[in-house]
């Protein structure tokens, strides 16, 4: 369906299911957070954050086209990005829970891509070296799209939580919602043992010292306090997403349920 | 996206005129009359002043709230090509808004003072966006035809006699016709598609048609006086620019194999021009008078953006004067 993606990558021996899965799992996740960010255009705060979180959704959507192509050439049953992106059912999305829930107000928001980027900055660091080469070309590509995203999202949380008693209090309660689910992005599973163990990207619990070390600090200037961890775990890289996912998928989704096999 | 041809009142207060000092006026008009442009620096007459703040704050409110109807399709969009264009031409939006405010506040006005009066209703802005978009295919056409009429009416601009407002249009338009070419693109993509596909584009077409001629403002014939023309603002009569508009559309329309909704849409040959029938003023004038189906929709989703926001602003500035503070301290 999408008419102007080559097929960069053509495997010549048959990918694993865990590596389609893990390349699945970073498409989803660029994927649903740019349709999250890209809600906001038209009704940000001021017109340059207009600007800018467009510029991010942009940056995601991009992210999303390579890496649902790539996943789809990977599994080599045809699917192009189009069909990866609106064709699936819910349980078939395996991005991480964090990146669907609504993005609530600007502090949310803010707080959700400064936990993400950090995070996108080690893992794509990490994969611009794969032995996947066209995963390593997509990384390459990315990290310079979120260390902008950190910056500004970085940015803006010490802006927030130093700023007044009113944004002080609604990014603390943002970073109060949001820090349990970033539990998901850092949880052992055999897809990425596998990955890792074949040298095509890090298992992304062991990014989770590193990741720490980004945040925590900026948490610290903002004045924030990270909250303790809990027994609350999400699900969604494996399919099990939450209330929220089906509801963002009927309108993603809308036009290619509507009208199937049209060319747009 | 665009400025309407015609520079609405505002509602300001009507006052005598103030007279301006006669030796300043000479060298002005002098300016005015060589083809030289007006810079920010220059003296210039408090009318002539007042209108391109009018004119400029109008066209800057337009590419703003004309976020709003294209944004309604983003998370909508078809495929994610798609989703991407669309995404970066609403940023563009944004981008030539941010540009014009910035254009108006070289003549002494704030950014915030104009905001104020485009929510509180006081500023007028395009009526083109006080249409709903009601199927992908309106996208397309957005582009096409209001985008496409934009550009009739802004090309003139860039040589209009105030620089950074010509100097504003020279880029704007280049994204414009951009815009132009990429909804064009979508619905010749639409026209080869299924029926469905096609209907969808005559049904924006017919919703979309006498608006986008509407967007040049009343017939000449019409139009109040304004000193618009001779300060050099306005360069192409409101008839003309739309009689260029019309000719240029109906062949394209004929490539696209789409209909447009005028039974009175005929070449004539002794003119050199298409004929086209009449246009309802009594519409158009509904609409700029706040009874089109979206103004008042519009107008909230502005303000819930701009009261939602308000505490980040706040926090921005709180935390800059705490910085600020922390550094003298330091020093």
């Amino acid at each position: 369906m999408a008419d102007d993606m080559t097929q960069t990558s053509v495997q010549t021996v048959a990918a694993s299911a865990e590596h389609i899965e893990y390349v699945m799992r970073l498409g989803d996740n660029a994927l649903i957070l740019g349709q999250r960010l890209s809600e906001w255009c038209g009704h940000a705060p001021v017109i340059e954050e207009d600007l800018a979180l467009a510029n991010m959704a942009l940056d995601l959507v991009g992210q999303a086209r390579l890496l649902l192509t790539h996943a789809g050439n990977l599994e080599g049953k045809g699917r192009d990005e189009d069909q990866m992106a609106f064709l699936r059912v819910e349980r078939d999305y395996r991005n991480v829970t964090m990146m669907e829930v609504p993005n609530e107000d600007f502090g949310r928001t803010t707080v959700r891509n400064f936990l993400y980027s950090a995070f996108q900055i080690l893992l794509w660091q990490k994969l611009a070296t794969s032995s996947d080469t066209e995963l390593a070309a997509i990384a390459a590509k990315s990290l310079k799209e979120a260390r902008y995203h950190f910056n500004h999202s970085a940015e803006w949380v010490i802006r927030l939580g130093d700023g007044t008693e009113v944004s002080h209090a609604k990014t603390q309660a943002a970073l109060d919602y949001l820090w349990p689910y970033t539990a998901e992005l850092f949880a052992a599973n055999p897809t990425d043992e596998a990955v890792s163990a074949a040298g095509i990207g890090p298992a992304w619990g062991e990014l989770e010292a590193e990741w720490e070390a980004m945040v925590l600090p900026v948490f610290v200037q903002a004045t924030l306090v990270v909250p303790a961890r809990t027994p609350f775990k999400t699900f969604g890289k494996f399919g099990r997403h939450s209330e929220h996912m089906g509801h963002l998928l009927a309108v993603m989704q809308h036009m290619q349920r509507t009208y199937p096999g049209a060319q747009w | 996206m665009y400025t309407q041809s015609l520079s609405i009142p505002d509602g300001d207060a009507k006052g005598p005129r103030k007279v301006e000092n006669p030796d300043y006026l000479a060298e002005f008009n002098a300016k005015i009359d060589a083809g030289s442009f007006i810079e920010p620096k220059d003296w210039m007459p408090e009318a002539y002043r007042k209108t391109l703040v009018r004119q400029i704050s109008q066209h800057a409110h337009s590419e703003i709230v004309g976020m709003l109807p294209e944004g309604n399709w983003i998370t909508r969009a078809p495929s994610l090509k798609r989703k991407a264009i669309l995404l970066a031409k609403v940023q563009d939006e944004g981008g030539h808004g941010l540009y014009l405010y910035a254009a108006a506040e070289t003549l002494g006005v704030s950014r915030d003072e104009l905001t104020e009066a485009l929510l509180s209703g006081k500023a007028k802005y395009s009526s083109i966006f006080n249409y709903p978009t009601l199927n992908w295919a309106d996208i397309g056409v957005i582009g096409w035809l209001v985008d496409g009429a934009a550009i009739m009416n802004q090309i003139p601009l860039c040589k209009c006699s105030y620089g950074p407002y010509a100097r504003a249009m020279v880029r704007v338009c280049k994204e414009e016709s951009f815009h132009q070419r990429q909804g064009y693109d979508l619905l010749l993509h639409m026209m080869r598609g299924t029926d469905e596909q096609r209907a969808m584009v005559q049904d924006a077409v017919d919703r979309w048609w006498f608006p986008s001629i509407m967007m040049f403002g009343p017939h000449d014939k019409d139009s109040v006086h304004t000193d618009s023309a001779r300060w050099g603002i306005k360069r192409i009569s409101n008839d003309d620019l739309r009689q260029k508009f019309v000719d240029a559309t109906v062949k394209q329309a004929e490539v696209l194999g789409v209909g447009l909704p005028d039974p009175d849409l005929k070449w004539n040959e002794a003119r050199g021009h298409y004929d086209f029938g009449v246009i309802d003023w009594d519409e158009f004038w509904n609409v700029v008078g706040g009874h089109g189906q979206c103004n008042v929709d519009r107008l909230a989703a502005r303000n819930k953006a701009w009261e939602d926001g308000a505490w980040v602003r706040e926090a921005a500035i709180a935390h800059a004067e705490k910085m600020d503070k922390r550094e003298r301290q330091v020093a």
